[in-house]
């Protein structure tokens, strides 16, 4: 699988600044991950994301998107690629005050130069499923900070580009609002994956919607992994202090966690030719059925595991998406999980 | 010593470094200024004539209907009242000769204009060479433009736009420049983000977000544009102004009056109405 956007040594020096926006990243975004750029305001995060759109040229390093090393690319060119490969949504919104809702997500299209009926069908699609049919003809600030990043976000979906680039998309929405929008990108993700670059200084967001996580700080990549590869194996303080406030139990899936069979509580797991998960055997020694056992798939969040354990009699058998068995999680195992310090 | 009046009737070595311009330009630019010259007596005279083709109660009717389109309704009555006003004056003729004068002057300016701030919001080193010229247009005492105005083009309607020309020019470059490089940068970055070319930015970010301060530097061009009118009858320009200007020279107050409240009418209505162009001042908002 070729990387769809590469980072190489990069670094970025703005004019008459004593230190660099960013120093020496180099990252690999792979097609189809939501990749989240994770830091405090002023890590250079944003600056990173106009990089890789080449709003902001790099002092030094290369920036290869879908395998073409922006700085060989004409003026013309470089447009031709934001047109056909890379929508951005901005933490401002930045729609177009006297453009209706219509016009701003079909603006993409327009600048493209898509016919008008084609390019509004095409508009008024994406805004249909982002959940905005009706009020088309409304100017953006008579919708709500919610609404009008759904408009962001739709004149971005219009031009169906493989890259989704998003600044701090719903930094500035309400707790409830901003759910509901993180919900939305994921179910967008669900039907049809894109690559999203998502920068973020919100660490729950960042664990709740990234498949890997490139924690910045000053300008540098502290760590780059999954949520629970840099929760549970932090490269540095710096990376661990981040992850000081994070509730485990809604990063670490029972897969983390799974335990060999105990031999001294004297169960045990009885398996089909092909070693799928039948039932087991418990202590009485009588039979249970894998309906009744109460397993667990390996993916689930410990969250959302604390009930069914700690109802069973038996250690819970937690089983990968074939269905074979991993192993068992117990009581003490779980709460074991939730209480260490990385 | 004493410094009189009189010693000050010789330029000094500024001055008749100026002078030694103009008469450069005299003597090799003649072709040009001939070229200009017959093409702004052209566009003025049509137009002269295309405005006063209508009968007046049909031009002031058309003034006070587009008015109350863009302005409201007692702009409309005013500008009926006014117009018949000037009319039953006497003042019917010089007034569009006037008015002819301004609409000839405020267009070359918007058409030199607006291109310069586009192009300066571009490359910073013309802006940088652009705005000491435009305080120098707008501070330098009007009057002083009449004289190589008359050096190169003579007397008449010609010189009196060339001088009007330079002095309402400001207004509209300031203006434009202003408002594009205040277009919010997140606007501009979306176009960007977006591919917008050079000419799509402009044309689809920057100018419809700028709008409004362009449309009131068009106001302001046009505003200008009459008050230095008037003053080029001291030329030959023409018009309402030389009403005024033989109100001075026989002291007849009356006379003098008659041409300033015709001025002041033609004033308000243009003013009014440009205003009512702009996108920001749209009816709505009443």
């Amino acid at each position: 699988m070729s990387a769809e956007i590469t980072l190489q040594a990069v670094s970025k020096q703005f004019l008459g600044q004593p230190k660099a926006a960013v120093q020496q990243v180099s990252l690999t975004i792979q097609p189809g991950e939501i990749f989240v750029v994770m830091g405090l305001s002023g890590s250079g995060k944003s600056t990173l994301l106009r990089m890789i759109n080449g709003l902001i040229e790099p002092s030094s390093g290369s920036v290869q998107v879908r395998g073409q090393a922006l700085a060989t690319l004409s003026p013309k060119a470089l447009n031709q690629l934001r047109r056909n490969a890379m929508a951005m949504v901005f933490q401002s919104f930045a729609l177009f005050p006297q453009r209706s809702v219509l016009d701003n997500a079909a603006f993409g299209l327009e600048v493209a130069g898509v016919p008008r009926a084609e390019r509004q069908k095409q508009a008024r699609r994406a805004l249909e499923r982002v959940g905005l049919g009706s009020q088309l003809k409304q100017k953006p600030a008579q919708l709500s900070g919610g609404m009008q990043q759904r408009v962001g976000l739709a004149r971005a979906l219009a031009l169906d580009p493989p890259i989704l680039l998003m600044d701090e998309a719903f930094s500035a929405l309400d707790p409830l609002i901003r759910r509901d929008m993180q919900d939305l990108l994921l179910d967008l993700q669900a039907e049809q994956r894109r690559t999203v670059v998502f920068i973020s200084h919100d660490l729950d967001e960042a664990i709740r919607i990234g498949d890997r996580i490139a924690l910045m700080q000053s300008g540098e990549v502290l760590q780059c992994g999954t949520p629970q590869e840099l929760l549970e194996a932090p490269a540095n303080p710096a990376v661990r202090a981040f992850f000081q406030t994070v509730d485990r139990g809604s990063v670490l899936t029972l897969r983390q966690i799974v335990e060999p069979i105990p031999e001294d509580l004297g169960i045990t797991l009885s398996l089909d030719s092909e070693g799928r998960f039948q039932g087991l055997r418990n202590p009485e020694n009588s039979w249970i059925e894998a309906s009744a056992a109460g397993a667990l798939p390996s993916e689930l969040l410990l969250n959302e595991a604390i009930s069914a354990v700690s109802s069973n009699p038996w250690p819970t058998p937690v089983l990968d998406p074939e269905r074979r068995p991993l192993g068992v999680v117990t009581p003490r195992g779980l709460l074991q999980a939730l209480k260490e310090q990385g | 010593m004493v410094l009189t009046l009189a010693s000050l009737e010789q330029a000094g070595p500024l001055g008749l470094g100026v002078d030694a311009a103009v008469e450069w330009l005299l003597n090799n630019g003649q072709g040009l200024f001939d070229v200009v010259q017959v093409a702004i007596e052209r566009l003025t005279a049509t137009l002269e004539f295309v405005l006063a083709q209508p009968a007046p109660w049909l031009f002031a009717l058309v003034v006070a209907v587009v008015g109350w389109r863009l302005v409201g309704g007692s702009f409309a009555l005013f500008s009926l009242l006014g117009l018949n006003l000037v009319l039953a004056l006497g003042l019917w003729e010089p007034m569009l000769a006037t008015l002819a004068l301004v609409i000839t002057s405020s267009l070359l300016a918007l058409l030199l204009g607006f291109p310069l701030a586009v192009l300066g919001t571009r490359q910073p080193w013309l802006w940088r060479l652009l705005r000491p010229g435009l305080d120098l247009m707008q501070t330098m005492p009007a009057f002083v433009y009449l004289i190589p105005a008359v050096m190169l083009f003579s007397t008449g309607a010609v010189p009196a736009i060339i001088a009007t020309l330079i002095f309402a020019m400001p207004p509209i470059v300031r203006l434009t420049y202003l408002g594009i490089t205040q277009v919010p940068t997140d606007l501009v970055e979306a176009g960007r983000s977006f591919g917008c070319s050079d000419l799509q930015l402009l044309w689809m970010v920057q100018l419809p977000s700028a709008l409004p301060t362009v449309m009131s530097g068009v106001n302001q061009t046009i505003m200008l544009a009459l008050s230095m009118v008037v003053i080029t009858s001291m030329i030959g320009g023409g018009g309402l102004g030389d009403v005024v200007l033989r109100g001075i020279q026989q002291l007849n107050v009356g006379l003098g009056f008659e041409g300033g409240i015709a001025v002041v009418i033609l004033a308000v209505i243009l003013d009014r109405l440009s205003q009512g162009l702009s996108p920001s001042n749209a009816r709505r908002q009443r």
